[in-house]
């Protein structure tokens, strides 16, 4: 029914979809699997009609088209659902589902007729929504089969769910799934994109597995294991070989007990989570994004109240501590959102530099800041690190994404931390920069420092972590040794197989 | 060539405030048209009002004075990322606590009464920008609408107490009821500099602020920290930055300068509490600040352009017949094709980046 041919996609410096073949049938449900990066939603983008293709062509029936806009999609009858949902929450379903679409009865209303509509296709297909509620009294689930609704009602052929599972529970997983089926036992094609393996194996009729861009394997879904799905989805053997020092792990710097942290939505995004870093380590947490790997740096960082459970560094208890107050003592952190929390982009690199520290010598004596003192230890940092930057003076907005990154990472260690929060150290950052923040974060564990890896990569984990965590759905799934880390056991954890 | 252009560029983008006068200057040239006025003489007599003589360009520096320390509120305001819209209310009860303190303490001397007067109002405005400031650091309200309110209030409190317990005793003895206060003791006047001219200290300590508003901004760690959390607040949190407290301070340090300028009026211009005695600063100086582009040194020659309109406007009344109000106008243009000259400007930058 609709079949994409060596779609191609250039991003500055990324090659996003690299000759991606991939189509799906009517009456079929084709799961997309990938990490995240894989290319999975720029892929989903081109077909919605966000992005426009570099090379290759998109067919529908057999017939290439060419969409210009979103619009253009949603009329040949693609409809998407994305993860995070486009709805008024102060209309009611039927007036959200109508909106944007001409009334019968030109300049008025029809909602009477849209809400007959709703309910009709709500009986077909099961979906359980009240035309007449309002899109705030809704639940995540709810909202979603509004969604879905939008998309029938727009008389969608097929549906592409971006990870519709990632926001509801277990129940209404299983309600989702029911109308899944349904759909496409009347005829509609369903891709389904996800990277939870037992989701897909349970839903799926074919699977198509990406990585870096490009298309991995396509093949049906039944006979195939978890074990091989993971494989292929993660894919190549350790590239990253690092020179590391013997483990020779010191007192525990970091400890985190019990602890709990609400996210968003309200719902346990850390879950009784326990570890202990030490000193002269580098602990990891290995995870698909969204299993609360980012609430719980934010609540070790002070950014996010810890429900329950303490968090103390080196002895010190910190759990509901401010920023400031972590900083004192000797906690240093690289966030995950550099552009939004490590950085003020229209400050300039040595104005960065001093963020946490301009209050302190040498950068200011009483209420003054001391710009000899600044500029020198600038220079000195940006020649350390290698920075490339015209000058201390240039805003940091101007640098690439990875001497930004090497700004924070001087600025955080040159205050020789004992503890070290580092979140997606070098996410979206360039092979020569990471390979040097790999590095110093080498040098940090040689002279003592507790590192916390966050990291989607996990490359990037087995490289250098000495013990490494699985976080899925909040909890902590296992502690393993560096040594007894293997891709495939790592992958089926992310996927919450014990 | 591409340095060429780099610099015709950036040169260009500094002038780009004057093109937007400029702009806004032919628009009114059309409304003069429409009230049936002749542009050219009316501007003549618009410029000749506002430069035309020593005594009209120092009636321009007068007028500049409180847009100028207005504008530094506004600018150490703007720099922690808080909008002060209430500098009308911040003049008016500047005005009303130093007229209130002077008349208090008639037989201070000068040396002692004038800088304490000037510090009552300083301190009013810090209180009455300190309200808006506490709530959003402690509950997060909106401080656009809470300074717009605390204007309302200023207003009416200066209308009670001016026909109230403040009156001018000599107004309820000729019952003439004008609503104003007595005239402050001679001692605590601002010096005029120029007899027979009105300008007076005040103008030259506009200008000092305006340089330690800078030296504040730029050269302190609190400055440092009020301008990290204006321009990211996410990332000044991160590094250990109370980032509410800051935002208080902004807001109590634009209320203390809007405070100074209603307090400079009175002992220096009008010597009594007047109703209007804020005049609109409080609304131009944040458009002096902006045309300034929020820099205190910038807000200088902004303040004395504005200035010049407001005084060459009532020059250009009586030569042509229309109404003063048409400057006011004029400078709301200004500031339509001043900000939107910016964003322009900003997105022809990132086009050229982009390609």
């Amino acid at each position: 029914m609709m079949r994409m041919k060596n779609i191609t996609k250039r991003f500055p410096g990324v090659l996003a979809n690299d000759k991606v073949n991939f189509d799906v049938k009517a009456g079929e449900i084709h799961a997309l699997l990938g990490e995240n990066g894989a290319g999975k939603s720029t892929l989903m983008r081109q077909l919605c009609g966000f992005y426009r293709p570099d090379g290759g062509e998109i067919q529908i029936d057999g017939k290439t088209v060419q969409f210009k806009s979103p619009a253009d999609s949603i009329n040949i009858g693609i409809g998407m659902i994305h993860q995070h949902f486009m709805l008024v929450p102060t209309l009611t379903v039927a007036e959200n589902v109508a909106l944007g679409l001409p009334s019968s009865r030109g300049m008025q209303l029809d909602l009477d007729v849209v809400s007959k509509k709703i309910e009709r296709l709500a009986q077909r297909y099961g979906l359980k929504i009240h035309p007449d509620a309002y899109i705030w009294q809704l639940s995540v689930g709810e909202q979603q089969r509004v969604e879905i609704m939008k998309a029938l009602y727009r008389g969608a052929a097929l549906l592409a769910l971006d990870e519709p599972t990632a926001v509801l529970t277990p129940q209404e997983v299983d309600e989702l799934f029911k109308v899944l089926r349904g759909m496409a036992a009347d005829g509609h094609a369903l891709i389904f994109i996800s990277h939870k393996l037992h989701e897909i194996i349970d839903i799926s009729h074919r699977v198509t597995v990406m990585r870096d861009g490009a298309v991995v394997a396509t093949h049906p879904t039944a006979g195939s294991t978890k074990t091989q799905l993971a494989r292929e989805m993660v894919g190549r053997e350790v590239i990253l070989q690092y020179d590391k020092t013997d483990y020779n792990p010191g007192d525990a710097m970091l400890r985190i007990e019990d602890l709990t942290v609400m996210g968003d939505r309200g719902q346990k995004a850390v879950n009784d989570a326990s570890l202990i870093v030490r000193a002269g380590e580098i602990f990891g947490i290995a995870g698909v994004s969204g299993n609360g790997q980012r609430e719980l740096a934010e609540a070790l960082t002070g950014l996010r109240p810890v429900q329950s459970g303490r968090v103390f560094v080196s002895g010190q208890e910190l759990t509901n501590a401010t920023p400031g107050q972590r900083i004192a003592a000797g906690q240093s952190a690289i966030p995950e959102e550099r552009m939004r929390e490590g950085v003020v982009k229209d400050f300039s690199v040595s104005e960065n530099l001093i963020l946490q520290d301009h209050d302190k010598a040498p950068y200011s004596k009483g209420i003054f800041l001391n710009f000899a003192e600044v500029a020198k230890e600038s220079k000195r940092l940006i020649n350390e690190f290698r920075v490339k930057t015209p000058s201390p003076e240039t805003p940091i907005k101007n640098l690439s994404g990875g001497n930004i990154q090497k700004v924070i990472m001087a600025r955080e260690i040159n205050r020789k931390p004992r503890v070290l929060i580092c979140a997606q150290p070098t996410r979206g950052v360039d092979i020569g920069a990471s390979e040097y923040i790999h590095q110093r974060l080498l040098e940090q564990r040689s002279a003592g420092t507790a590192t916390l890896l966050i990291s989607e990569d996990l490359d990037e984990l087995l490289a250098l972590s000495d013990r490494i965590a699985v976080m899925f759905d909040g909890q902590i799934m296992a502690i393993l040794d560096r040594n007894k880390a293997t891709i495939e056991k790592l992958g089926l954890l992310m996927a919450g197989v014990k | 060539m591409s340095q060429v252009r780099r610099i015709i560029n950036t040169s260009f983008e500094s002038l780009l405030p004057i093109v937007g006068v400029v702009f806004a200057l032919i628009i009114g040239a059309f409304m003069l048209l429409a009230l049936g006025a002749n542009p050219i003489t009316a501007y003549a007599a618009l410029i000749e009002g506002a430069f035309g003589s020593q005594y009209s360009f120092m009636q321009t520096l007068v007028k500049a004075t409180p847009l100028l320390l207005v504008g530094l509120g506004v600018c150490i305001a703007f720099r922690g990322g808080i909008i002060n819209i209430g500098g009308e209310g911040q003049i008016i009860v500047g005005g009303l606590a130093s007229t209130a303190l002077a008349l208090a303490m008639p037989s201070l001397p000068g040396i002692l009464l004038l800088p304490m007067a000037l510090a009552a109002g300083m301190l009013a405005g810090a209180i009455w920008g300190g309200v808006p400031g506490v709530l959003k650091a402690k509950l997060g309200v909106n401080e656009i609408l809470t300074t717009i309110m605390m204007n309302a209030i200023a207003m009416q409190l200066s209308n009670f107490l001016l026909r109230g317990p403040m009156i001018d005793p000599k107004e309820v003895a000729a019952k003439t009821y004008l609503p104003q206060s007595a005239p402050v003791p001679e001692q605590a006047w601002l010096l005029r500099l120029l007899p027979p001219t009105l300008l007076h200290l005040g103008t030259i300590l506009a200008v000092v602020l305006a340089v330690l508003v800078f030296i504040f901004l730029w050269r302190t760690t609190i400055g440092y920290r009020i301008r990290a959390v204006g321009l990211n607040p996410s990332a000044a949190k991160y590094a250990g930055i109370n980032v509410p407290t800051y935002q208080a301070l902004a807001l109590i340090l634009g209320g203390a300068f809007a405070g100074l300028a209603g307090a400079v009026e009175v002992l220096g211009v009008s010597h009594r509490m007047l109703e209007g005695v804020s005049g609109g600063y409080g609304f131009s100086g944040i458009v002096a600040a902006l045309f300034g582009k929020l820099h205190p040194l910038g807000s200088i020659p902004a303040s004395v352009l504005f200035g010049s309109l407001l005084v060459g406007a009532d020059k250009m009344q009586r030569a042509v017949q229309v109404p003063a109000s048409l400057i006011e106008v004029i400078l709301g243009l200004v500031v339509i094709f001043v900000v939107s000259s910016e964003l322009w400007a900003r997105r022809q930058a990132s086009k050229r980046k982009t390609s």
